[in-house]
């Protein structure tokens, strides 16, 4: 039974297994995080044009209430995380590095905090395109991670039919269980968004695919899934990065995003389980998204577990809540495969983090001595994309970025860090890969 | 600012890693030699103790100089030329002349590594290319051969160790046969190539045969690469398509040529074929990157081990087929490339 179980497993080739660092904060529930007394909002926190701001400074903001605008179709507005009032707009540092214009709001300690914007809208009978319009009115993003306009996502471009959403439960980076919690917790939710989404994108059916490392979850949407059969839920293997669209896709459909092409080309559309239980959770009420579930987690924090944390919140507030010993070898933003690290913690937590990570120099281990490639071979035995690291490496190290592109498929790469995680000569290969590929972009620019 | 700022690193992603790493892995090669080492000095004292120090002595010292003279880092830490000074040592005969060992280990390190651009370039497993080279320089010598287990051989050196430099080493037929009574001087392959007795198979698995320094006992070398594969240090595939491959080439003539043709066994347990596949054709520099690859690299190597003993001019084939496979391992990789995802099978191009 096992042994069948085992061979049954969906997946995909290749891979790693990273130690999974998830039982320190799976089973905790979600908590609701406090106000800090300061929120700081980017107008840029989410790929695309950054938002145009509709309040001055000194004036009155309501918890829920539109505070910046979208400009244009590849931008999202942004929503009031806490009622208080504007302090300043102007440029604040930012997790990406450089600063980026905010609007700062000074909270009002006494205010009850109840989000007074509510419009209930019965999304059930929009069509297809005012859902879009509702998707980017609420601001949403990618909250798996990547911060992608949610409503471009669901914008298909006409000439391409969707047969299959596919909702994406993987969570496969190490020590994150927002997704997880938020399966367990707001499953009708996540039901309600992925209907939502079926609709907009015309696809027949959905699957969602959870890592089966999370059974728990698998056994909660099956038991409470629609009876029209037409939304399905599916275990695959636990295995970075099966949370990678392209993965996913193919250990549940068996088919393969072609080369440089979209998942639209063969079909599809994927979409994250936070993402759609924020949908689902948001649109029916006509509200924006004014707060997110992270991750706390890794040595450095006593209460770790996952909090429903204001957008805005200063990482300094939300780590001094889950108790942040103050020291800390890294803080990383996101799970360790793909997130990066920061070197401030006056930076606030937008929308597409998913997980703050104080790791120790135990957890992170000791800065490696860089040795020659020896050609051991692992980093192909691990690209998912059955690329060739070792030679796309020799080749980084030379500057020959367009030889890798052009003989050695260097904009298939994922970017996922497999190779990087592997390689006991300690090569930075992702690293060489993500300059080549910005190179790579800028001079086509 | 009026706090302190904690310190917090900057690293780029992946943040953890997987171990092990290069020094790791070298580390432990080492270590999984030093008991073969240790049991080729209780079967042939003295004399094999000398060689295998003055042997990687000679490596880790060429590799130091090179170093020192291209005013490169320190890379005797990545342990990677006491593995070929090691290698090497084992595969000579126990009673080599001491100063040959030397120039074997000069030749290892200088030829075999540094002139192709130091670990990770070298084309050929450096240890082969020493020995390859004192095989040619030295016939002789390479194929005198010592009996193990040799009475006083903790006290005295085999005759041939002490030679000086460029001196014809005193024959060993004279110490070998008032140190054991009527040893041949050949080893198990060579006595079934040249005279046609078989040693009995036991004999080699536990190593109670005349052979080079760490060659002779199968069963150990077993042991050891075990260790390595176990703890994922040493990729295993090679070995069993290689071994694999060696076995099933033999089967096929000793049922189809007659039993002149050795037993399946005798060709798995003689000569350097275990020591060989195991730690020799396990260089990751020299061997391909591909999964497929791998399969083929090693069945190649079994095959053409087995047919240089049967056809070859002399009775071990190990070290030419390993070579051979060296020098095949890049192509070997570029034709099982995996297909990349999402691409097609023939590169689109316009
Ligand atoms: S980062 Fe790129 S090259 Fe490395 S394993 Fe991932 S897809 Fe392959
Ligand atoms: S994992 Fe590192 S050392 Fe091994 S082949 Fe790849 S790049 Fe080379």
């Amino acid at each position: 039974m096992t042994l069948l179980k085992w061979f049954g497993r969906k997946s995909f080739s290749h891979g790693v297994h990273p130690q999974e660092h998830k039982d320190g904060t799976a089973h905790r529930a979600i908590r609701r995080l406090p106000f800090a007394p300061r929120m700081i909002v980017p107008l840029a926190q989410h790929i695309g044009k950054p938002s145009r701001p509709l309040v001055k400074v000194g004036e009155e903001v309501l918890r829920g209430q539109l505070i910046a605008e979208a400009d244009g179709f590849m931008s999202v507005p942004q929503h009031a995380p806490a009622t208080g009032v504007v302090e300043a707009i102007e440029l604040m540092p930012s997790a990406q590095g450089p600063r980026v214009r905010s609007i700062v709001i000074k909270v009002y300690e006494a205010s009850s905090q109840e989000v007074l914007c509510d419009q209930s809208q019965d999304v059930d009978n929009l069509d297809p395109d005012a859902i879009v319009q509702a998707v980017q009115a609420s601001g949403l993003v990618g909250l798996g991670g990547a911060a992608f306009p949610s409503h471009v996502k669901l914008k298909v471009p006409a000439e391409h039919a969707i047969h299959t959403l596919v909702v994406n439960g993987c969570e496969c980076e190490p020590f994150l269980t927002t997704d997880h919690r938020v399966m367990l917790e707001q499953t009708d939710d996540l039901i309600r968004g992925t209907r939502y989404a079926m609709r907009v994108v015309g696809a027949k059916r959905a699957v969602i695919g959870v890592e089966d490392n999370k059974m728990d979850a698998v056994e909660t949407i099956r038991a409470r899934l629609p009876a029209d059969g037409n939304i399905s839920v599916e275990a695959v293997e636990t295995k970075y990065p099966q949370g990678s669209e392209k993965m996913l896709i193919t250990s549940l459909l068996g088919l393969e995003v072609p080369s440089g092409g979209h998942t639209f080309h063969i079909g599809v559309v994927v979409n994250n389980v936070g993402t759609l239980a924020a949908m689902g959770q948001l649109l029916p009420r006509g509200r924006g998204l004014i707060e997110r579930v992270v991750t706390v987690a890794g040595p450095g924090v006593s209460k770790p577990g996952n909090y429903r944390v204001p957008i805005g919140t200063p990482l300094r507030y939300l780590l001094g809540y889950a108790g942040f010993s103050g020291s800390a070898a890294e803080v990383i933003l996101g799970g360790p495969m793909m997130g990066n690290a920061i070197a401030s913690l006056d930076v606030p937590v937008t929308k597409g983090v998913s997980g703050v990570l104080v790791l120790s120099s135990n957890a992170i281990g000791q800065p490696r001595t860089v040795h020659p490639c020896i050609k051991c071979g692992q980093c192909v035995s691990a690209c998912p994309i059955h690329l060739n690291p070792s030679q796309l490496g020799l080749l980084a190290a030379k500057r020959e970025y367009d030889l890798m592109a052009e003989d050695f498929h260097l904009k298939d790469c994922i970017e996922c860090g497999c190779c990087s995680f592997v390689c006991p000569s300690s090569i930075p290969l992702v690293q060489y890969f993500r300059i080549a590929k910005s190179v790579l972009r800028e001079r086509a620019a | 600012m009026s706090k302190p700022q904690p310190t917090i690193e900057l690293r780029t992603s992946p943040h953890i890693k997987s171990a092990p790493t290069v020094e790791q892995i070298m580390r432990n090669v080492v270590f999984a030699l030093l008991p073969i080492s240790a049991f080729a000095v209780y079967e042939f004292g003295i004399s094999a103790l000398a060689l295998i120090l003055t042997v990687t002595g000679s490596c880790l010292l060429t590799e130091h100089l090179f170093n020192r003279a291209g005013e490169k880092p320190n890379s005797l830490r990545d342990w990677s030329a006491a593995i070929t000074g090691l290698l090497l040592a084992l595969t000579l005969p126990p009673g080599f002349p001491l100063w040959m060992g030397v120039v074997a280990g000069f030749v290892a390190i200088a030829l075999g590594k540094v002139l192709f651009g130091g670990l990770g370039f070298n084309v050929f497993n450096p240890a082969l290319v020493g020995r390859a080279f004192v095989q040619a320089a030295f016939p002789v010598a390479i194929t005198t051969w010592t009996p193990p287990l040799a009475p006083g051989r903790f006290l005295e050196f085999i005759p041939s160790t002490l030679t000086a430099p460029f001196m014809t080493p005193p024959s060993v037929a004279a110490w070998s046969h008032h140190a054991v009574d009527a040893f041949s001087g050949a080893t198990p392959l060579g006595l079934w190539k040249f005279q046609g007795i078989v040693v009995s198979t036991s004999d080699l698995f536990t190593g109670m045969s005349a052979g080079s320094a760490g060659e002779t006992s199968a069963l150990l070398i077993l042991v050891c690469g075990a260790y390595l594969a176990a703890r994922r240090m040493m990729d295993w595939r090679i070995p069993a398509a290689m071994l694999g491959t060696a076995a099933l080439t033999a089967l096929a003539f000793r049922l189809f040529g007659g039993s002149h043709y050795p037993t399946p066994l005798f060709v798995l347990f003689s000569g350097g074929l275990m020591l060989g596949a195991l730690f020799m054709a396990t260089d990751m520099v020299a061997s391909p990157l591909t999964p497929l690859g791998v399969w083929i690299y090693g069945a190649v190597m079994g095959f053409i081990t087995v047919i240089i003993r049967y056809f070859g001019g002399l009775p071990e084939g190990v070290m030419y087929a390993i070579l051979l496979g060296n020098a095949l391992s890049p192509l070997i990789a570029l034709i099982t490339q995996p297909r990349v995802y999402g691409a097609r099978r023939e590169r689109s191009k316009p």
